[in-house]
């Protein structure tokens, strides 16, 4: 009997002890099995995890009471038990105080909700402004003041997305370069939208602001320890709506400023690209990764397109005419489509290597090269 | 002078009786919501796995879209709509609708409504695919070409919606049974009443609104269109003065059915009918100045939001008193739990706990992290599904016998509403969790860590899908060879004028108005 009893005492335990085992797993497990909002890393976000944990209490308390007498009267005044319904149908008291009292509650929620509501709307007095802007399907970040501003994509490639290779640990939420920001400094995002609606979430910082065309919305995060924080897009923007990931990467200060210097340096180097000369074979070959970074989601990988939603670039159109209509749509997008405006998106060399390959790939062979130079001279007339 | 039904197909083309009019309305919602039930399946089947396995990303946000559009335009409002045709006469005892050719039309138009919107998958473009609230910019500038297809669908459904809510009220407001003052109607009839007053006021807010899309989309306007001077945001705050009332729209009928479930099994009268009046006329008027929290993150100006905030916890409080009443009516009666009242029932818990996350997403602080997330369908779907679908389910097992002079098999019935009720709370319970760790709402794909409870609401939601086919299973099998019943009171506890006529009940009744005491 004893033998039995520890039996299944360990039974029911080995899974317990084997995760013990290693903390490494149990965090993973919990990961997964995540059942509540993060805490969070800002003053904001813990005020707002406070203020959800005080609701749900409050509700929670609620539906014990409420569920009790119910369950009870199921219980007890079931006709099978040989309950005789009582007639009553009014009671003027109990009905002023189950309305008095969710009110009186209500109003005393209404006070720490707009406290904290006060502290998600404060902006002020931000050391750094970054301009969010939120772009059919990727993030453009631009450090106001700083003379830097790049896209961040998602990279996870394909293959992962469609299940022909196994999927990383970051799957889905990885990008090409991240959001870099200095830990303990109030840092004030100023959210916008390029074409349609986005939505700017990083859980841990406890800021969401939709990005939307022709508005600025701001919020700011004094972010209180250094590490890579993940978010999402949260507002339906077309197909690539789960495909725009946020990752921002919080350095000590000392190590943001290193970084803000490298990245100037590196932003400057790609201005001086504009007035260099390529080769044709630099170009299509500079143009095959950018195009298919930039551009392939839309007009497909095979310059196909998707019939009667994206137009085919393969033998007909722009791409096969003259060049200056080539160069304009790039640069200004097409109003009205879901062709966006390039021109501010990418490097004028990206955009030369892009038109070039167009030109010249998938059968195409107009043969002419475009020069960075051509389009920052494009851009300038205008 | 009486005469039966007209023989063929003509008895269902050109009636103007009210019974058969909900018949084909409560027909027209279940193959609506077999539609949109189907859809469902398909973006949880898409979610049983991280990575893209079933459909595109594409076809996955028409899927989203059009489960949406089909279960609130298609299933559930003409559900309602179905169940006060037959319903309302016999409650208060007109011998039909006021208006019955427009009734006719009402609901004819609806098949039309709704091919237009179908028909759009097989087009150009494809379905629309900007979510059941269509936001511009998504929807016009960017929208596919088949936007127009859906814009007309949506007037369409909108007149029928406006038709059949005159109808209502012209005829709860003329033709009640003398002695049957206001303050005697049955709830039903009171909710609908309300219902069909917010129908009235925001049902051309909608057509507006669309109508704005189709100019900004093919007459060169920018109502919505920052770039040429419009505002995106107008768009969400017109939608949302419709779509905010519209959910009490969805909501009232179904207090309206459980009022009358609840008392019947447990054989004791309503509690509170006035309070239970007072409190549905003021969540009606709360519905009209509530709109704006859904629209937390659009940049408002501090006022605004904490107006919406307070204005929002407010519903909270008539909510709650028709709760306490519900559980006050079993308090102390004598209960037993046929298959109506297990929904009714189980529509209190869940309308509740739905009520719940609606005060926490009324938080505004707190919905910065909540919006847009899982935790959000959680909510909604705990106020549509275990709210409007459970209580038309508990309605139809309710008024069968009386509606077919047979009854449905009752252990069928506890069977299906059991796996519907554990599949619903495998599904869309699991979504809170998804939605506070972070997993936001139309999304194709997710990372791995939301792997675990998107499979387990995948399992439920498949679980909850079967049970709906047993359901038809069990209704078409109460029809055809159901136990016939015969006394006009199907159920011991049942109170009320429609009970008082034959079962089945006949083709024409209170063709002669009864006298209410």
């Amino acid at each position: 009997m004893l033998r039995r009893a520890k039996m299944l005492f360990a039974l029911l335990f080995a899974p317990v002890i084997a995760l013990a085992i290693s903390g490494g797993a149990v965090a993973e497990e919990a990961k997964r099995w995540a059942t509540n909002m993060p805490r969070g890393v800002t003053s904001v976000s813990n005020s707002i995890y406070d203020i959800h944990m005080l609701v749900f209490w409050i509700v929670t308390a609620t539906g014990v009471l409420v569920f009790a007498v119910m369950f009870y009267s199921m219980y007890a005044h079931r006709k099978s038990r040989g309950a005789v319904a009582a007639n009553f149908h009014e009671n003027t008291t109990a009905e002023i105080v189950w309305t008095a009292v969710p009110a009186v509650i209500l109003i005393l929620l209404c006070i720490p909700a707009t406290t904290t509501m006060l502290d998600v709307y404060d902006t002020s007095e931000a050391e750094i402004d970054i301009k969010v802007t939120g772009l059919q399907w990727k993030w453009q970040y631009e450090y106001l003041g700083e003379d830097i501003k790049f896209l961040s994509e998602l990279t996870t490639p394909e293959s992962e997305i469609y299940n022909r290779a196994p999927k990383g640990q970051y799957y889905h939420e990885e990008v090409s370069e991240p959001l870099v920001i200095p830990v303990n400094t109030k840092v004030r995002f100023l959210i916008t939208g390029n074409d349609v609606i986005h939505s700017w979430w990083v859980p841990d910082f406890g800021v969401k602001r939709d990005a939307i065309p022709g508005f600025v919305n701001d919020a700011a995060a004094t972010v209180t320890k250094p590490g890579v924080y993940r978010g999402q897009c949260t507002e339906l923007c077309g197909k690539g709506h789960a495909f725009m990931p946020i990752v921002v990467n919080v350095l000590e200060k000392e190590e943001y400023k290193t970084w803000l210097a490298e990245k100037k340096v590196e932003q400057a180097a790609i201005r001086e690209l504009t007035n260099k000369t390529f080769t044709m074979d630099e170009l299509m070959e500079k143009g095959e990764v950018a195009y298919n970074r930039s551009c392939a989601g839309c007009h497909q990988v095979n310059g196909q397109g998707i019939p009667g939603i994206f137009p085919s670039l393969v033998g007909q159109g722009i791409a096969v005419g003259p060049v200056e209509a080539h160069i304009d749509i790039i640069v200004n997008g097409q109003a009205g489509t879901a062709m966006q405006a390039f021109g501010d998106q990418l490097s004028e060399l990206d955009q030369a290597a892009i038109i070039t390959y167009e030109r010249n790939a998938w059968g195409n062979d107009v043969g002419d090269i475009t020069q960075p130079i051509d389009v920052y001279n494009w851009k300038k007339g205008k | 002078m009486a005469h039966g039904p007209a023989k063929g197909i003509g008895r269902w083309l050109f009636t103007t009786n009210h019974k058969d009019i909900g018949t084909m309305y409560l027909w027209f919602s279940f193959a609506m919501f077999l539609m949109g039930g189907f859809f469902a399946m398909v973006i949880r089947a898409e979610l049983f796995q991280p990575g893209m396995q079933i459909v595109k990303p594409e076809f996955f946000n028409q899927m989203t879209t059009m489960h949406g559009l089909v279960m609130v335009f298609g299933a559930i409002m003409p559900a309602f709509v179905g169940l006060a045709n037959w319903m309302i006469p016999l409650q208060i005892g007109a011998p039909d609708m006021a208006l019955p050719r427009m009734n006719n039309l009402s609901f004819w138009i609806l098949p039309f409504a709704f091919t237009l919107l179908t028909a759009t998958f097989f087009m150009e473009g494809g379905a629309p695919n900007f979510g059941w609230t269509f936001y511009a910019p998504l929807s016009t500038t960017y929208a596919p070409p088949t936007v127009n297809y859906f814009i007309f669908g949506v007037h369409l459904m909108g007149a029928s919606s406006i038709m059949g809510s005159i109808n209502i009220i012209a005829t709860v407001l003329n033709m009640r049974a003398p002695g049957m003052t206001l303050m005697k109607m049955p709830m039903f009839v009171w909710t609908w009443l309300i219902t069909a007053f917010l129908l009235i006021a925001v049902m051309p807010v909608l057509a507006g609104a669309v109508t704005m899309m189709l100019m900004d989309i093919n007459f060169g306007t920018s109502f919505f269109n920052a770039a040429g001077g419009g505002d995106p945001v107008l768009f969400q705050h017109v939608f949302w003065f419709f779509g905010h009332p519209e959910v009490y729209i969805i909501i009232l009928p179904a207090f309206g059915v459980i009022s009358h479930i609840i008392p019947t099994f447990s054989r004791k009268p309503l509690f509170g009918y006035s309070s239970m009046v007072y409190a549905t006329a003021s969540i009606a008027f709360l519905s009209f100045i509530v709109w704006a929290h859904h629209m937390f993150l659009v940049g408002m100006p501090i006022g605004g939001e904490l107006y919406f905030m307070y204005a929002t916890m407010l519903i909270a409080v008539p909510t709650a008193a028709k709760v306490f009443n519900w559980i006050s009516t079993m308090f102390r009666g004598s209960l037993t739990f046929e298959t109506p009242m297990l929904y009714a029932v189980a529509f209190v818990i869940l309308f509740t706990i739905g009520g719940f996350t609606g005060i926490m997403l009324a938080i505004a602080p707190a919905d910065v992290q909540y919006h847009d997330t899982y935790f959000v369908v959680a909510h909604f779907h705990y106020v549509m599904v275990a709210g409007a679908i459970f209580s038309s389910t508990a309605a139809v097992y309710y008024w069968l016998p009386k509606w077919t002079g047979k009854m449905y098999n009752e252990t069928m019935g506890k069977v299906q509403f059991w796996i519907s009720f554990i599949g619903f709370n495998i599904t869309f319970f699991p979504q809170h969790f998804i939605g506070l760790a972070g997993m936001p709402r139309r999304y194709s794909d997710y990372a791995l860590q939301f792997s675990d409870w998107n499979m387990i609401s995948s399992i439920g939601a498949f679980t909850y899908g079967a049970a709906q086919l047993l359901f038809l299973f069990n209704v078409v099998r109460t029809i055809r060879s159901g136990t016939p019943v015969s006394e006009p009171k199907t159920w011991e506890g049942a109170e009320g004028l429609e009970w008082t006529l034959p079962t089945p009940v006949p083709y024409h009744t209170f063709s002669t108005p009864p006298t209410i005491k």
